[in-house]
């Protein structure tokens, strides 16, 4: 019996296309449009200024605070301008424009495709490059990575968990990752894990990738102390909190951090971009997205550079089909539609995703029929359709005692609803709402 | 048989007394002496309980009004100011009234006006779109349409003009409580005076872009172009970040700013037809929208 996580969960037709193109190397955009807020916490302070020449690699904004990453430049070019641009997050933010001339990079860069399996580093000068290369979860949260590495005092990490189930449908980015470049990506976990101090290292992969697992289950053999696990197949088993149950079987307590059960869970991406960082020298500017969809003529695993507006990379699979209804930036079931064809590609977008007019239709709400089925899916154990009702009425009190601020916004419930209703809308509501509250609570006075 | 029924008539009011008797006793020992001055300035007051004073209802503002030293900084708004000057003289203040105010919706981004760059097919809320993206239109400040104020509105003063797509407000019915204003996730409702004999002038955009951004995401934004401020005699127009502001305490409703505004930002409500300086024809064949005001 393969492991999994125990409560909820849902299995959405997989529709993963572009599961055997290989990477390719998108085209580098003429304009770059890159976004100063690519993470969770501050914005990033800009360091170059309008009529700058930028190379690739280069240092653009400077981290701001303790939650917040560097961003770099991922072209060659002059700064045109510093100017509001609506950006993956669907607000119109900060972002520094570059007219891209060439493609000259920064010296110190290393452009080899060799393999450099040097594990000599020591932990604090591994945990100064990651903060330096402006590494964030790629999994789709950008989380700071430097920030997970560095445990709070009290706690230890134990065992490191590399995040490659992919659970959601349709992408393939961090299938094709783990398949071609699978021992880069388990020295950037061998890196991590000497960061952490830890000596255990899990990659929990779903089954439904058995070339990725061949592949890596024939690599680790090299590198002591990292178990491949492959998992069953059910969404959303790429949260964290679900992947820590499903692989060493624990359990986190509502409202605490993984590091309480001494985990600490990092993407297969954002592995392979330590890799870059520390062996190359290469700071995060790139990024492998999936440009996938029913009518998409060759789905695509692209290696984009971060501030290529989406547009292009559409062109790139195959234009953008006639029956288009939305683009999502994301995987479907938590990915985020797009206002404007024009949102650069940011260090969070994990895939792009073309509906048909059909597929992408919500249908209209019916009243709730009390069948209870978002309430067996939610692998939280939360109950998604009194939530949503606490949020209609605006009943903020009742939605924390609920334990609104555990949803995870999987987005299993709506999947669901046999009555359409828009339950994640309202959760995520609630959330902000409760959020809000919590913290004006928690302010020192 | 009928003795039981006896005794039981006579155990049940033995009882009755008993604890008529008990609760007499308790409610002595626990009385609350409560200053009758609050009842009756409860009773003055108008019982919307709208919260417009930011007090829990109409008693917990009574309760206020009667401990505070000084209520000039206590206004019911819902009440007319003969109520709030009676209620002082009765409570030995000095009578204090308020200008009365009303809500005000600072944005005129009708379909007409505003074109839509995508459609949004989520839960029909405004927070809710606020808190997802932009918007379906170019301009990012603008009315999201889904109206959240009118659901909030207590006195049935506003609903959704369905041609326009944005919400309009009953000058009779608005008592300006404020909780329009306080549902807005885009802040574009605003209370402002009343004004003489009804007449205002404001600046319906809060589209903070730079003139060119706004222009083309809304053809009646307000592009900071300063004009308003430069002809305004009385320095009531400020401009901050490319959006003008005209400030309702120092206007004297002159009106000069108004036909000034290349892109019709500026309304006027309850004026008479200015004197005709041009031929009346020309007059005539433009049709201008601050007629067509959605206050």
């Amino acid at each position: 019996m393969l492991k999994t996580f125990r409560k909820g969960g849902v299995h959405p037709a997989e529709n993963k296309f572009s599961a055997n193109a290989a990477i390719v190397n998108a085209e580098i955009p003429k304009v770059a449009h890159i976004p100063l807020g690519q993470h969770i916490g501050a914005p990033a302070n800009p360091v170059v200024k309008k009529g700058d020449q930028v190379k690739v690699g280069q240092l653009l904004a400077q981290s701001s605070g303790f939650v917040s990453a560097n961003i770099h430049s991922s072209v060659s070019g002059t700064v045109a301008k510093i100017d509001n641009v609506i950006d993956s997050s669907g607000f119109s933010r900060q972002s520094i424009v570059i007219n891209v001339e060439g493609d000259e990079w920064l010296e110190s860069i290393s452009k080899t495709d060799e393999v450099i399996d040097d594990l000599s580093h020591t932990p604090e000068d591994i945990l100064k490059k990651i903060k330096e290369a402006g590494i964030v979860g790629l999994g789709g949260a950008t989380f700071p990575s430097h920030i997970k590495l560095a445990p709070p005092p009290g706690k230890t990490a134990e065992v490191l968990l590399i995040n490659g189930v992919e659970c959601e449908p349709y992408l393939t980015a961090d299938h094709r990752l783990m398949f071609e470049r699978g021992e880069e990506m388990l020295i950037g976990t061998m890196l991590i894990m000497k960061a952490l101090k830890v000596n255990r290292g899990g990659i929990g992969i779903e089954n439904n990738k058995p070339d990725a697992i061949k592949n890596l289950t024939e690599l680790a053999k090299k590198y002591d102390g990292i178990d491949i696990v492959p998992l069953k197949v059910k969404y959303p088993q790429g949260g964290e909190k679900q992947l820590i149950k499903a692989v060493i079987n624990r359990e986190i307590p509502s409202g605490a951090l993984p590091i309480e059960v001494g985990a600490v869970v990092h993407n297969v991406a954002t592995a392979y971009a330590v890799y870059e960082a520390i062996q190359k020298n290469k700071p995060l500017f790139e990024r492998v997205v999936t440009v996938t969809g029913k009518s998409v003529k060759n789905p695509s695993n692209l290696l984009v550079r971060i501030g290529t507006p989406t547009k292009q990379l559409i062109e790139a699979a195959g234009g953008l089909p006639s029956d288009t209804g939305k683009v999502v930036s994301g995987g479907p079931m938590m990915g985020k539609s797009l206002s404007t064809l024009d949102t650069p590609i940011s260090k969070g977008s994990s895939g792009v995703l073309l509906f048909r007019e059909e597929e992408a239709k919500r249908r209209s709400v019916e009243p709730c029929i009390r069948c209870s089925k978002c309430v067996s899916v939610c692998p939280m154990g939360l109950e998604p359709y009194l939530l949503m009702t606490l949020a209609e009425n605006q009943i903020w009190d009742r939605s924390e005692e609920e334990k609104t601020m555990d949803c995870i916004e999987c987005g299993s419930c709506m999947y669901t609803c046999p009555a359409d209703r828009p339950l994640l809308d309202y959760i995520r509501l609630s959330k902000a709402s409760v959020g809000k509250i919590i913290r004006s609570r928690n302010k020192p006075v | 048989m009928s003795i039981i029924v006896i005794y039981t008539i006579i155990s049940l009011c033995a009882l009755g007394v008993l604890a008529a008797l008990i609760l007499y006793f308790v409610a002595q020992k626990f009385m609350v002496i409560e200053d009758p001055r609050i009842d009756e300035v409860e009773g003055m007051l108008p019982g919307a309980n709208c919260g417009g004073c930011g007090f829990p209802g109409c008693r917990g503002f009574a309760e206020a009004m009667v401990k505070a030293d000084d209520i000039s900084d206590l206004n019911c708004p819902v009440s007319d100011a003969d109520g709030m000057v009676a209620i002082a003289a009765h409570l030995g203040h000095e009578a204090s009234a308020a200008d009365p105010k009303i809500a005000v919706l600072r944005c005129n981004g009708t379909c007409d006006n505003r074109a839509k760059t995508n459609h949004y097919d989520g839960a029909p809320n405004c927070t809710i779109v606020a808190s997802l993206y932009v918007g379906d239109t170019g301009c990012t400040y603008g009315c999201l349409g889904h109206g959240e104020c009118v659901d909030s509105c207590k006195f049935d003063a506003m609903y959704m003009d369905p041609i326009t797509g944005l919400p309009v407000i009953d000058a009779d019915k608005c008592v300006a409580c404020g909780a329009c204003v306080k549902a807005c996730p885009k802040n574009i409702i605003e209370l402002r005076n009343k004004g003489k004999k009804d007449r205002r002038i404001f600046v319906s955009c809060v589209n903070k872009d730079k003139g060119g951004v706004a222009k083309k995401a809304c053809s009646v934004a307000c592009i900071g172009c300063m004009k308003c401020q430069k002809v305004c005699p009385f320095e009531a127009i400020t401009i901050e970040n490319n959006l003008a502001y005209i400030d309702f305490n120092k206007c004297k409703l002159c009106r000069k700013c108004v036909p000034e505004c290349p892109t019709d930002a500026i309304h006027e409500l309850n004026f008479p037809p200015k004197k005709v300086a041009a031929p009346i024809i020309e007059s005539l064949t433009k049709e201008t929208p601050k007629e067509n005001n959605h206050n």
